[in-house]
């Protein structure tokens, strides 16, 4: 079966590649593009870890199908990094102790970032519908929404 | 395996592409084929697509409104006059989710899944399918009893009654988690009322049977009386008439017995 090629933006940076049908985005983006931020977790949408930002928008890469990107930006948590600083959402993130084993983490600040893209200074309540779609099963979600509140009241060492 | 993507720009085409192939399944939000296709669902060889915009209509001018199958639950979130909706929308899965869900896919999803269908069965929803035999509308109902054998057609839109005042319509899931979990059962009730009492109670349960199901021996119990606590208790203990849940990892079949008449007796008196 035939290749299909596929040219999208990824963080900011235009990329092409070849997918089979049916790939879904996870997979090009960490098979082919060889960006690992995004993780693969339960692949039914329940986990969230593999969250990404599609036109500023969260979408789960596993239940997206590749070629539904084509011409289209996507950002993941790859995108987020500063040259050697952190994002201000990862430095809450650190501060607060948000990641333990880390595995939820991408899906966690890309879920964050759409949030604060949209609502600078959200509730507590809208952090936790925020992150609704993500689960940790560390860290009891308190440090995450902590960091997520910090982050947004700029309450963050630099 | 690698499947075979066809994407069309006219919902027509499309309906003509599944209607043809028994192994083609129509793709909106991706929830339900690509989570098929991650599993390893082999009976799925071609996926097919539309681009066209009437599938992301949305009409919310008359007492009916339409919504196109491709209609995103954030997109319900975002409209103002569809404010009837918002309880069922925002009770689907997480942001991602409802970025990403459609309301003509929810017709498809199976138990605990298919919230937003309870609401629309509750507001006498009409489905307008494109099959080999051109387009029709069927009633909510009728589609949801025969889903299984609608796999050869395409949903356009679906349209439903818009509620005569915010107190008309009630909408409750319950789930263990908070504020995303899948339903243990889920209660959407339209209660139009005319002249002090209740005319033309529709009642819809999700969980409570293979396919979103009515409780009409509790829409009996409300006909033409009004909301008092004597009417409320009889469409409460008449809920379960004609039920047949199942047990899952969300709750015992006993248990969805147990509290459907306990629920849809809040939803009723308004309780939270």
């Amino acid at each position: 079966m035939s290749k299909i090629p596929l040219q999208f933006r990824h963080n900011g940076r235009d990329v092409a590649i070849f997918v089979d049908g049916g790939t879904n985005l996870l997979v090009a983006l960490r098979e082919l593009i060889g960006d690992m931020t995004p993780k693969f977790g339960c692949g039914q949408g329940g986990c969230g870890t593999c969250s990404v930002l599609i036109d500023g928008e969260l979408h789960l890469s596993c239940l997206t199908l590749a070629e539904t990107v084509s011409g289209r930006s996507v950002e993941t948590l790859d995108g987020m990094k500063q040259g050697p600083n952190l994002h201000p959402l990862q430095r809450a993130f650190a501060d607060n102790f948000a990641a333990q084993c880390g595995y939820c983490t991408p899906g966690m600040l890309m879920a964050a970032k759409a949030l604060l893209d949209r609502n600078p200074s959200p509730s507590r309540d809208e952090v936790v519908e925020a992150i609704s779609g993500n689960i940790c099963r560390c860290t009891g979600y308190e440090p995450i929404i902590n960091a997520i509140l910090a982050a947004a009241g700029g309450r963050v060492s630099a | 395996m690698a499947v075979t993507v066809k994407t069309f720009a006219s919902a027509s085409e499309a309906a003509g592409a599944i209607s043809s192939d028994r192994s083609a399944r129509y793709l909106a939000g991706g929830t339900l084929v690509m989570r098929a296709l991650n599993e390893g669902d082999v009976s799925i060889s071609t996926i097919v697509r539309a681009s066209d915009q009437a599938l992301t209509r949305i009409d919310a001018s008359g007492p009916r409104i339409l919504l196109g199958a491709g209609v995103t639950f954030a997109r319900i979130l975002a409209e103002r006059d569809l404010a009837f909706l918002h309880a069922p929308a925002r009770s689907i899965g997480g942001p991602a989710v409802r970025n990403m869900g459609t309301v003509g896919g929810n017709l498809f999803a199976p138990n605990p899944y298919g919230d937003f269908t309870v609401a629309l069965l509750a507001l006498d929803a009409t489905v307008a399918v494109q099959g080999g035999f051109g387009t029709r509308d069927i009633p909510i109902e009728e589609f949801l009893q025969a889903r299984d054998r609608q796999a050869g057609t395409l949903v356009l839109s679906v349209s439903c009654t818009r509620p005569g005042s915010t107190d008309a319509f009630r909408y409750r899931k319950i789930a263990r988690i908070k504020p995303k979990g899948g339903s243990v059962i889920t209660l959407a009730a339209h209660l139009p009322i005319s002249g002090g009492r209740i005319a033309g109670a529709r009642i819809a349960l999700g969980s409570m049977a293979p396919t979103q199901v009515r409780a009409r021996a509790a829409e009996r119990a409300l006909e033409g009386r009004s909301l008092d606590a004597a009417t409320i208790a009889a469409a409460a203990s008449a809920a379960n008439e004609g039920t047949s849940p199942s047990d899952n990892a969300l709750g015992s079949a006993w248990y969805r017995r147990e509290i459907v008449g306990v629920h849809l007796r809040r939803l009723l008196s308004g309780q939270e």
